[in-house]
Parts: structure tokens; sequence; C-alpha cells
């Protein structure tokens, strides 16, 4: 029986700066229509390992594969055309152009129709940038120039410009990073159900347990760049080294409270 | 091989005015992040203000005295300028603050001549360093001597200063993260203060010093600051040290590349820059900048394509422009021939730098090359017209091509230092290379054939080539090569996280603006019926900045609103005054303080106003961030 490659596949991923060793040997691996949790303290490696799945940073040693294809030493675009979206920490967004046109850009790339000098941009894919808007719930704010918009809207938009390529992974850094309580809960809720009716796989690192626990279908771990746990929300809650890395910053310990004095 | 020695102790000499200016510019750029183009004017009043005061004081303490007092002097006209007019646009984009500084070179040009008169001033040469020293049979002056001595002193003070003082450390720790240094509760307008005052000083110091070598006159500015931003760019902007081995450098390039290649020598030295810039793009000594501002970007102000009345519009001012010829005389037509011209390039420009966020400083090489081409063909090959005007621009395309392929690697102002920097290598070219091009001669007779010989005629294939160009540029700007452009501009990130390669698609869009400033040229080769080095020379490429500015450079029409109102005025200017720089200048100061979005950007904003205080509509208030990580 011969088995299809994972749709992420990470093996052995080694980077370090100078003497720092920022990550060791990290694999594991990511289904499609799965939403993957990448945790661990500050400085454990988290956006170091997610630089280089996303083509931004070359690993001294290891590999990823996109179903069985290699993208070690991609550029982050020739990622993206394999069916990888981003979004970041920070949002990255086109701050002097309308919401519909930051969709636009990318529906235009995606088409390759980036060195077309001629066609009339305001009318490409208007139906297609207006379907993803909906999708996120962006649909009344699609004239509106993306340097008003509030932090949360950001957020959202990045995640239509991100689905834009009909993607099969997201990778998302910190997806929920300055947002109000409630727009991060409203958030992770859309991006799981849209990944999980396209099937789209889905890595995030972030730090508010709450998201992680609520929404991953499966959590790593990350100190020191090493990967030191792996499994189920249920299975690293339980994880006594988890537990030992997380007591200082005790949020795990006050989730954990929090659910016993809830039930 | 005695010779040598004393070339390249030549050299040496000349590199301590250079390391004096460069390191000023350098120290200014650290700590308020402005590229003092002035610099290279309070190098020249420095220069004057010492002749003035070791003339009229003799003697060693007239001399030492007069250099010393002088720099002092200029520092303080400095510190009046930092707290006049560089306070108020810190915060603005770093073109503006090139271009406002420029301005002030502009105004001071004019005024020296006013004060000072336009003859070279010969100064007097410094009491104990009168004579020369003899080395195996050639002599040294011992002036050049002192000043080789002066380079390393003058580092090892400054080292001093920024290592030993508590206002060094503060320097120091400005240059790394102003920010952090305010927050720590520095006074921030004191310290930059302080520093400007120290780097112009320096800069005086740098002119005063040069006049027992060299005459005083009044262009010594440009001919300085072009030579300072290189030593700069190869140094490493912000970085001392870096400015010591770069004047070094290129003072033995200059000293040596005359005696090995007399034709190219001075391009030897932007050949050694560009290499640099390319393999190091921050310098040998600099640090990679953090990711730089937005060029343009004042405001979020999305863009439109114009609506049908707005179109109506158009086409009725081009109609209105179509029939000037039936009741205007031929100077008029001719005027207007030129504006029509003008048009051409600065909307080329304006695609880049609008558009694209690209603000080139050398974009007259294109248009420059453009010229040249139609005179090679016209001259040359004799060919007709049409195929000169069909042909010619792709000089400038082919240019474009070859210098817009290393320099969108770089972006802000190393963006705009390359672009300079290739601008005079293309003009040293055409200096230079008098057998082909003729030299400062130029190449004459480049006339139109007889159906484009009238006036009337000439003026309306100008005016017809340059709406077509404004359309199709424009149409550019909504085709998705043209959203492409502007994604590269607001957001690299971005843009390479969308599958978009950022440097292709703006090389592209170099290549078009350079082949469109070379359609301009060739008009005006024409119009001309002559071409001269000064059609690709750095004041054309300002011209073009500043109409691209005038016009708004956050708006899509603004280049050719922009080019009109300043070619009319500038033409009126020179007819009307003596002073034209000084009132050029003046207004470029006063764009760039008073009227930062430029006139189409100002009717944007009152149409705006208007629009809003009718229907109360939807605030736009951001959403208070509740929580933050």
């Amino acid at each position: 029986m011969s088995v299809a490659p994972p749709l992420l596949a990470v093996e052995g991923l080694t980077k370090s700066y100078g003497g720092i060793h920022a990550v060791r040997g990290v694999s594991f691996s990511l289904r499609a229509g799965e939403i993957l949790a990448l945790i661990g303290p500050n400085g454990a490696g988290k956006s170091t390992c997610f630089d280089m799945l996303n083509g931004q940073n070359r690993p001294d040693t290891g590999h990823v594969r996109l179903l069985g294809e290699e993208t070690t030493g991609k550029k982050p675009r020739d990622i993206w055309r394999m069916g990888v979206g981003r979004t970041f920490q920070i949002t990255a967004t086109f701050a002097t152009m309308t919401v519909r046109e930051n969709v636009q850009v990318a529906l235009i790339s995606h088409g390759k129709q980036l060195f077309n000098l001629w066609g009339s941009a305001p009318n490409v894919d208007r139906g297609e940038a207006a379907r993803l808007l909906e999708l996120v719930g962006m649909g009344g704010y699609a004239d509106r120039p993306c340097g008003e918009l509030a932090y949360g809207d950001l957020k959202r938009l990045e995640l239509a410009v991100a689905l834009a390529n009909e993607p099969k992974l997201l990778l998302m850094d910190e997806p929920t990073a300055g947002m109000a309580p409630r727009e991060r809960v409203e958030l992770m809720r859309l991006t799981a159900q849209i990944a999980r009716e396209k099937s789209i796989g889905v890595l995030f690192t972030e730090h508010d347990m709450d998201v992680v626990f609520e929404h991953a279908d499966r959590i790593i771990v990350l100190n020191r760049g090493t990967l030191i746990a792996e499994g189920s929300p249920a299975e690293v809650r339980g994880n006594p080294q988890v537990q030992a890395i997380y007591l200082g910053e005790g949020l795990l310990y006050d989730a954990g409270h929090r659910e016993g004095a809830s039930a | 091989m005695a010779f040598y020695v004393v070339q390249f102790l030549t050299g040496l000499a000349s590199a301590a005015s250079l390391f004096l200016v460069a390191s000023g510019l350098s120290i200014i750029f650290g700590v308020t992040r402005i590229v003092n183009f002035a610099h290279g004017a309070f190098y020249m009043i420095g220069a004057y203000i010492a002749f003035t005061l070791t003339e009229r004081f003799s003697g060693a303490f007239g001399f030492w005295g007069g250099v010393v007092v002088a720099a002092l002097a200029v520092a303080l006209i400095g510190v009046l300028v930092e707290m006049v007019l560089l306070r108020r646009i810190y915060h603005a984009p770093e073109l503006f603050q090139l271009l406002g500084t420029f301005g002030l070179t502009l105004m001071v040009e004019d005024l020296v001549v006013l004060i000072w008169g336009p003859d070279d001033l010969v100064g007097r040469r410094a009491p104990g360093f009168k004579g020369a020293v003899d080395f195996f049979g050639q002599n040294i002056p011992s002036y050049d001597l002192f000043l080789i001595a002066l380079g390393p002193i003058v580092l090892g003070i400054l080292w001093l200063l920024f290592q030993r003082t508590r206002w060094g450390v503060l320097v120091r720790a400005a240059t790394q993260d102003r920010d952090m240094v305010a927050a720590l509760g520095v006074n921030q307008k004191w310290l930059f203060t302080s520093v400007f005052a120290v780097g112009v000083f320096l800069a005086a110091l740098g002119g005063a010093l040069q006049i027992p070598r060299d005459a005083v006159h009044h262009a010594m500015d440009l001919r300085i600051i072009v030579e300072v931003f290189v030593v700069v760019v190869i140094g490493g902007l912000g970085s001392i040290v870096g400015a010591f081995v770069a004047a070094v450098l290129v003072s033995e390039l200059n000293a040596f590349g005359i005696l090995i290649f007399p034709k190219i020598s001075i391009i030897l030295v932007f050949l050694v820059m560009a290499v640099v810039l390319i393999v190091r793009p921050w310098g040998l000594f600099g640090k990679p900048e953090a990711a730089a501002r937005k060029t343009p970007g004042l405001t979020v102000n999305p863009w439109r394509p114009l609506t049908s009345n707005e179109r109506l519009a158009a086409l009725a001012a081009l109609v209105v422009a179509a029939i000037l010829p039936l009741f205007a005389g031929n100077y008029a037509l001719t005027v207007g021939s030129e504006i029509a011209i003008f048009v051409i390039f600065a909307v080329s420009l304006h695609f880049l730098m609008s558009v694209g966020g690209l603000a080139s400083f050398g974009h007259a090489a294109y248009f420059g090359l453009g010229a040249y081409g139609v005179a090679f063909l016209a001259k040359m090959a004799g060919l007709p017209m049409i195929v000169c005007l069909l042909l010619g621009p792709l000089l400038g395309c082919m240019g474009a091509a070859v210098f817009g392929f290393f320099a969108v690697q770089l972006s802000g102002v190393y963006f705009a230092m390359l672009t300079l920097a290739f601008a005079q290598i293309v003009w040293s070219i055409a200096f230079q290379w008098v057998s082909v091009t003729g030299g400062d001669n130029g190449i004459l007779g480049v006339w139109p054939a007889s159906w484009a010989a009238s006036p009337s005629h000439f003026y309306w294939l100008a005016l017809g080539v340059a709406a077509l160009v404004t359309i199709a540029l424009r149409v550019m700007v909504f085709s998705p090569f043209g959203y492409a452009l502007r994604a590269t501009r607001d957001s690299l990130l971005r843009s390479e996280a969308v599958g978009i390669n950022a440097k292709r698609i703006q090389w592209t869009a170099f290549v078009i603006a350079g082949t469109t400033a070379g359609i301009g040229g060739a008009l005006f080769a024409y119009l001309k019926g002559s071409v001269f080095p000064d059609n690709l020379g750095i004041s054309l490429s300002v011209d073009a900045l500043v109409m691209v500015l005038l016009g708004g450079v956050e708006t899509v029409s603004g280049g050719v609103i922009g080019a009109i109102v300043y070619k009319a005025l500038n033409i009126w200017l020179v007819s009307q005054t003596d002073l034209s720089k000084l009132v050029l200048g003046g207004f470029i100061v006063l764009i760039v303080v008073v009227f930062p979005k430029g006139i189409v950007g100002m009717l944007e904003v009152l149409a705006q106003r208007r629009r809003k205080s009718s229907p109360p509509g939807s605030s736009l208030l951001a959403k208070p961030i509740e929580s933050a990580e």
C-alpha cells in the first residue's frame, strides 16, 4: 500500500546564528484539513521555524516538503505559487490601496496577469474578490482604503488575501496578536471553519492559550530550538515538561485552572 | 617611482577635505536621517568666508584664525537653517528632505554670486606652509603634507568625541535608535541641532582649508556634493571610519585614474561605487538599514480612474491646447512645445516615483540618451526624422535597462544616490568622449523635417505625443501591472508573499519610465536643433523631481500639472530676473515645507473636504485596540 505524502513534511530542520542554535532538528508533519498549533515560550525558535517554512530564511540543514515536493531554499513567492498562503504577525497589506484592490493584487498574481500593461485592473476578478471578502466578513468594506482599517479588520483582510490562490496550506504567524479577545475567537473560528470546509492545512503560532486549546487539532511545543512535545491538546496540557516550561509564564496553569473552575 | 609616490601623496592630501565634508554628512545622516544635499553649499560658504577673512587679516594668526572663524560662522548659519527649516521636515519622507536641502543649495549659489561676484577667487597660501618639499627630484607642496596629517588627526578627535564624551554617547545611541533615546528623556531637538552644527562645521572647515590649494568659485558645491555622496555611499552612511577609508579610496582613484585612463577618469570612481553598492548595498562600513520608509505615502488615498466627466474635461483642455496655434505667435508656440516635452519627461518620472515609489535622482540620463540617440541617427546615419523619433528613444530604453537592473536592487536614499551616480557616468561620457559626442560643444544641426519644421506643426507633434504618452501611462497605472507596481511600493513583504517578483516589476517600470523620458528627449533634440551634455545633467534631473512634487507625488495626474506650471514659471522667471536660482530654490523650499501635497494633492483635499461637509457619511474611525501584545 503506497501512502500519499503528507501535505507538509518537515524533517530535521536546523538553523543557527553564530553560536546560537535557534532551531535544532525539528521534524513534524501536517495533514490536509488539520489545524496544527506551534507553541513555545519567547525565544523558543517559533518565528525562525516559521520563516524557514515560508522561504524567508534558509535552513542550515533539513528539509521541508509540500506534498512530497521539496521547498527548501525556494523564494517566498515560489512557495506561494505552490499553494501556501501566509499571514504575518504584524499585518502586511497594501496601505494606499482599497480592501478590494488588496485582494485583486493577489488574484492578478494568481492569474499570472502581473505583466499585463493594458487590461483594466479594477475589473479583474471583481466577483472572486467580493466572494473572498464576503467569506471573511469584509464584504461591506471593499471600497475602504486599507490604511484606515482597524487592526482586527486588517487581520481578516490578510486572511482573504492568503486565501486568494486557493491554498493547500495556510501559515499564520500569531494570527490574533494585537486583537481584542472577542475578535480573536471569531477570527480563529472563521479560519477553522474555512480550513475544514476546503480541507486546507493550517499551521499557526500563538501566545494565547485559549485560542490554541480551542482550535488546534494537534499541538507541537518548541523550547530552546527543540521539539519537546507533540500531541492532542489534552496530551500536551498533561505533559509535565510542557508544564514546567510554562509555569514561569503561568499561562498553561491558568488555562487549566479556569477550565477546572468552570466545570 | 618617485612620481607615483608624489601622485599618491597628492591623492591623500585631497582626501583630507573630502573626508571632513563626508564625515559631517555622515554624522548628520546617522542621527537625523537627513541626507543633507546642502552640505556642499556649506562647504562653499566656508571657503568664501574664509577667503574674505584671510584677505582682511594677514599673518599666521589672521589666516588660521580666519579659517576657524569661518567654519564657526558657517556652523552658526547651519544652526539657523536647522531650526528654521529642517525641524519642520524631519518627519517628511526622505525625498522631501533631499529636495528641501537641494532648494537651499540653489539659493546659496545665487547668493554667493551676489555677494562675492561670479569670478574665481584665488586665496592666500597658508603661512608656514608656503614652500615645497623635495622628494627625489619631485616637489610636494608642504601644505599637502599638512593636509595629509590633518585627516587622521580629525578622525582621532572625532573618535575621542564619540567615545569619551557624554554628547558622543548620545549621538551614537541616537544613530542606533533615536526613538529609544527620545524615550529616555534626552532633549532631541538640541541633540539634532548640535549634531547638525558639528556636521556643518566640518563641511565649512573642509571648504576653508581648500583655499590655498584651489580657487574659490560658485560651482564648487555641486562638484563636492557629488563626490561626497560617492564617498559616503562607498563608506556607508553613518560611519565615520567608512567616510575616511572611502575618501582616501576615491581621492586615490582620481589621482591615478587620470594617469591610467585619462578619458574615463571621472567614471572610474562611479564604477567603483556601483560595484560596492551591488556587493554591499549599505557600503563598506555601513549597516543595513531597517525597512525603508515608504517613499510617497504621506497619507492614505486610493487612486481611481477618471470619471467620464473628468475625461471630458481633460479632452476639453487638450482641445483648447490644440487650437493655440490659431491665435498664438511663434514664441508662444515654441514655449508650448517645450512645455509639452517636459510633460512627457515629468509623467515618465512620476510613473516611476509615485506609482513605483522609486525616486530617481538621475532621470535626465534617459531623457538625454533619447536626445543623443536622435542626434546620432540624424547626423551620422542621416535617417529621416520619423525614423529617428521612433528609434532614438531606444537608447534611453537601453540605458534604463542596464542601469535600472542595478538600481532596483536598492531602495530609498541609496536608490536615489545610485541613480544620481549613473546619470553622472552618462554625463561624463557625453562630456569626455569628444570624438563621438562633441563633448561640451554638443551635436548641432539636428533640425526637424520640413513637415514638422514650422512652430505650429512642431507644437502639434509635441502636444500629440505628450497626450498619447500621458494616456498610455495612465492606462498602465490602472492595469494589472500598475496594481502590482503599487503593491511592491506599499509592502515588499506582502507582495513577495503573494507571488510577485518585486525586482522584476520595478525593473520593468524603470525601463518604461526611461523609454518614455527618451521619447521626450528625442523631441527635445529636434526642438532645440542640438544636443548638449546638459541634456542629461543633474539640474535637469532635479527639474523633473520638482515638477512631480509640485504637481503632487501622491496623485495620478500630478506630473502633467506640475510640468506645465513649473516650466511656464521657469521660462518666465529666467526672462524676468537674473536671480532665477534664488527664486527657484526658495520656491522648492516653500513647496516642501508648506505645500508637500503639491497642486493636485491640494485640490483633492479641498474637494474631499467639500464632499465630507455635506453628508455626515460613515466615519472611518478605527476601533480602539483593546489589548496589545
